[in-house]
């Protein structure tokens, strides 16, 4: 038995079928406007955005360590963002959108720099100082309907499309087009050596160190891309609804504590699980949402047993059990067949 | 006048802020737990003490002696119960599972008490004022913030000179330590967050009194008390009185400028502090 | 041949996937000194966290006093009578010297020692009792690790490398101290790398290498040559 039988690879055939199954699926939805119903379509396009918020969220706390119960600042800011832009800056929606990303990454350094002096669980209450300052801010201007907030003028949104069904189907395109980028940025990113290096820090914070890799700077690199990209997830989600003030665009419960949920049931962590607790989270709220708060109650004590019982969520458990990796991050090694003869 | 009597009622509103904060820096101090569901916990509490003055018609004041013990045996149930099983090398459980309960407490209120603000009656105690050198001081803010200063003192005291403050200590700085001297930490975890929401159960009771409360402020007081903690330097006691009262100074001169910059001028006041003294104005131990 | 006061048999302990000891089989009689030498890594201080409680074992594989404590938490084992002065002291920073001992004193056991008995025992702690820990010599928080555990008045006390990173003269005077400690009936365990202070001190030996036992016999018994072989694993 020698060395050389045995092969390092990244790939399986898990990955494989995950992923021409995955691209099928993706060439289902793209085709949904075409047999899929109005409700069945902004069902989905709200699902696309909760999984890319979601990805998102797991990136930052799941891979970099940064724990934040205040990305409803940026999902509030990349609404905004839209609504200004478009109304007083004479945008097209497209490139309020693309713009919202820009300033999302701007506003988010200053942040960053002041809030990265919180540790651990600080700087989790500390994120939500922070999306408490832009709710209240963004409740004084005026001119976007201070505390009672705005709607979005006909004229803008006529500019995305002149018809309804053409609207509604570029704006679901707009959201499986945002869950894709934000899924597959964040694989490339695990992928990059910044991945690595993101890895290794979770694993071993002291070690990560040693080995020359600048903490500091990895981490505010996860935050202010993260930072954008929520703001452009941000920006889509109200242009879905078209309506915006502070109190919903900066809802705690809504743009955090649900994602938090989902990361968390799916498995916080891992790529798959997102993606997984995007689809429990979306099945019991179409089942258990006419209960109301005891749907909420539900959610957070599955939310805790999950935490308590499988820290890493519904695809730890899939995964411990079946050695399966839909996105191959880690290399793993192969034993060559004859070996188990042997 | 008026500025002189903004920060004058900004420092006995700080009062209150303190009796947010003690609870969460005592937990921390002891066991490095951060409890998202802090501010909630203070909303139970008041709610806690409208069911006792509403069914036994006691004074508000006077229910402390049932929500008080109420809320701290709660703690040590939940701290046994849950909390303990969240400790470890491992940041994101404690956080995780105290934002679930967070989301739980909250929504169990409303489903109890619904989402209709309440207050609770202490008669003439809320109108009751006394005139001090040209300024007017309302008697229920001027005794929240002697209840503050006095809680924070027997906190202090029951730190440094009981021997449940020395396990505190002890099991604060080396777990395993403190655990071969015959201290069983889970339990001295119970105490120390049944300590914390006692104290928790003052601030719930005074909140209810000064104004309306509703189940969905949770999250406003947990902010209030973590920036008093952060601005007067983690682990010091009396810093976070003093934390409390630049934050409630903060907001009333805020208000005074504009009503609607109150809360605003508050954070803001937390951040600047955070830009120029990040370990806060006098911390004593590491984050 | 006495009830041994701890009954050590087939002690397997493991660090998740990781195995430390295997199958260790010791015991201590009551008022015995005992030694345990070992290289780094050989399973000494595996060995006193399973003892403690601070590892947990599979059942029936530690007992004290005839009681089963393979499977008691470290403070249910301190009431039952057993301290440790820890490798490296481990005082309480945040605790003054008085209360460093008194914390050792929480398990609340009647018997020959407590404060003043202490202070009679290490006479410079009375006069520092208020200053923080951090702030004595290594040698004096050394007495005051000692004395918070006899404050507990144990019936068996274990010193783990109570040498380590002190000065000869220093050690020489915590070994002086040592007499006085055990003459009261208490068993002790002294785990030292240095060999040959643990073998004035102690009746018994025990050695360990890899996680199993390599030697054991009586301390004024066994020759240089077995010991290094025990030690080192040369043949």
């Amino acid at each position: 038995m020698s060395l050389q039988n045995y092969s390092v690879t990244r790939s399986s055939k898990a990955a494989r079928v995950a992923a021409v199954l995955g691209a099928l699926c993706v060439i289902l939805l793209i085709s949904a406007p075409w047999w899929a119903g109005r409700a069945e379509m902004r069902l989905l396009g709200e699902l696309f955005l909760y999984l890319a918020l979601a990805s998102l969220w797991n990136l930052m706390a799941g891979y970099a360590g940064l724990v934040s119960v205040g990305q409803q600042a940026f999902v509030g800011f990349g609404g905004y963002m839209l609504f200004a832009l478009t109304m007083f800056g004479g945008l097209h929606p497209f490139a309020a959108i693309a713009l919202a990303g820009v300033l999302g990454a701007l506003v988010s350094v200053p942040v960053a720099v002041l809030i990265f002096r919180l540790r651990g669980a600080y700087f989790a209450i500390g994120t939500w100082v922070i999306a408490e300052v832009f709710r209240l801010g963004f409740a004084q201007v005026s001119a976007l309907g201070g505390g009672s907030g705005s709607s979005l003028p006909m004229a803008i949104v006529k500019s995305l499309a002149s018809k309804r069904d053409m609207r509604e189907a570029l704006s679901y395109w707009l959201a499986l087009g945002a869950a894709v980028l934000v899924v597959t940025c964040v694989y490339l990113f695990l992928r990059s050596r910044q991945g690595l290096a993101l890895t290794a820090i979770r694993d071993n914070e002291l070690a990560a160190k040693s080995l020359g890799i600048d903490i500091w700077r990895t981490k505010f690199t996860v935050y202010v891309v993260t930072s954008a990209l929520t703001a452009m997830i941000g920006a889509l989600i109200f242009l879905q609804k078209l309506r915006i003030s502070p109190d919903a665009a900066f809802s705690v419960n809504d743009w955090t504590a649900f994602v938090i949920f989902i990361v968390v049931i799916g498995g916080i962590g891992t790529i798959e699980g997102p993606i997984i607790g995007t689809l429990v989270f979306f099945a019991l709220r179409e089942t258990l949402a006419d209960l109301g708060t005891i749907y909420l109650i539900v959610l957070g004590i599955v939310a805790i047993v999950v935490m308590l019982k499988a820290p890493k969520g519904i695809w730890g458990l899939i995964r411990t059990r079946f050695d399966l990796q839909l996105f191959p991050l880690g290399y793993r090694v192969i034993a060559p067949k004859d070996d188990k003869e042997a | 006048m008026d500025w002189v009597n903004a920060i004058v009622q900004g420092t006995l509103l700080g009062g209150l802020y303190a009796l947010f904060a003690a609870g969460l820096s005592l937990i921390f101090g002891v066991m490095r737990l951060v409890n998202i569901a802090h501010g909630d916990l203070i909303v139970m509490a008041a709610y806690l003490g409208l069911t006792v003055t509403a069914t036994v018609g006691l004074h508000p004041l006077a229910a402390l002696a049932i929500v008080v013990p109420a809320m701290a045996l709660i703690g040590y149930v939940l701290q046994r119960g849950l909390l303990n099983q969240t400790l470890g090398e491992d940041l994101l459980p404690p956080l995780l599972v105290t934002f679930g309960l967070s989301v739980i407490l909250q929504n169990g209120l409303l489903e109890v008490y619904t989402a209709d603000p309440q207050k609770m009656d202490a008669g003439a105690l809320e109108t009751a004022s006394i005139a001090m050198g040209g300024l007017t001081l309302g008697v229920l803010p001027v005794l929240t913030f002697a209840i503050a200063v006095a809680v924070i003192w027997a906190l202090q005291w029951t730190f440094y000179h009981t021997a449940v403050g020395r396990a505190f200590r002890a099991v604060s700085d080396n777990q395993d330590i403190a655990q071969l001297m015959g201290l069983n930490r889970r339990h001295v975890f119970g105490l120390a967050m049944a300590l914390a929401l006692g104290v928790t159960a003052i601030a719930g009771i005074l909140l209810g009194i000064r104004t309306s409360f509703d189940p969905s402020i949770g999250g406003g007081r947990l902010i209030f008390g973590f920036e008093a903690v952060i601005i007067g330097g983690l682990g010091n006691l009396w810093g976070t009185l003093a934390g409390g009262v630049i934050l409630g100074i903060a907001q009333t001169v805020g208000a005074k400028i504009d009503p609607g910059f109150q809360i605003l001028a508050g954070h803001l006041a937390f951040l600047i502090i955070l830009a120029i003294r990040p370990n806060g104005l006098f911390p004593r131990i590491a984050a | 041949m006495p009830e041994p006061i701890l009954n050590i048999q087939g002690l397997k302990a493991f660090y998740g996937d990781f195995q430390a000891l295997y199958g260790v089989d010791m015991y201590i009689e009551p008022g015995e000194v005992l030694a345990i030498i070992g290289a780094n890594g050989a399973g000494k201080t595996t060995l006193m966290r399973s003892v403690t409680g601070l590892l947990s074992n599979g059942p029936g594989q530690i007992h004290f006093q005839g009681n089963d404590i393979s499977q008691l938490r470290a403070d249910e084992v301190a009431m039952q009578g057993l301290a440790m002065v820890p490798e490296g002291r481990q005082l309480f920073p945040s605790l003054t010297v008085k209360e460093n001992l008194m914390i050792g004193a929480q398990v609340g056991r009647q018997g020959p020692w407590n404060l003043d008995a202490v202070y009679r025992l290490f006479p410079i702690l009375e006069e520092r009792k208020d200053q923080a820990s951090t702030s004595l010599s290594g040698g004096q928080q050394q007495m005051v690790a000692i004395g918070r555990a006899l404050m507990a008045n144990p019936d068996l006390i274990m010193f783990d490398e109570i040498s380590l990173g002190l000065a000869p003269i220093v050690i020489k005077d915590i070994y002086a101290a040592l007499p006085g400690i055990i003459n009261g009936g208490m068993s002790a365990i002294i785990v030292e790398q240095d060999i040959a202070q643990a073998l004035k001190v102690s009746s018994r030996v025990y050695c360990l290498q890899e996680g199993r036992v390599s030697l054991e016999g009586a301390s004024d018994k066994v020759s240089r040559e077995e010991i290094s072989r025990a030690y080192f694993g040369i043949e």
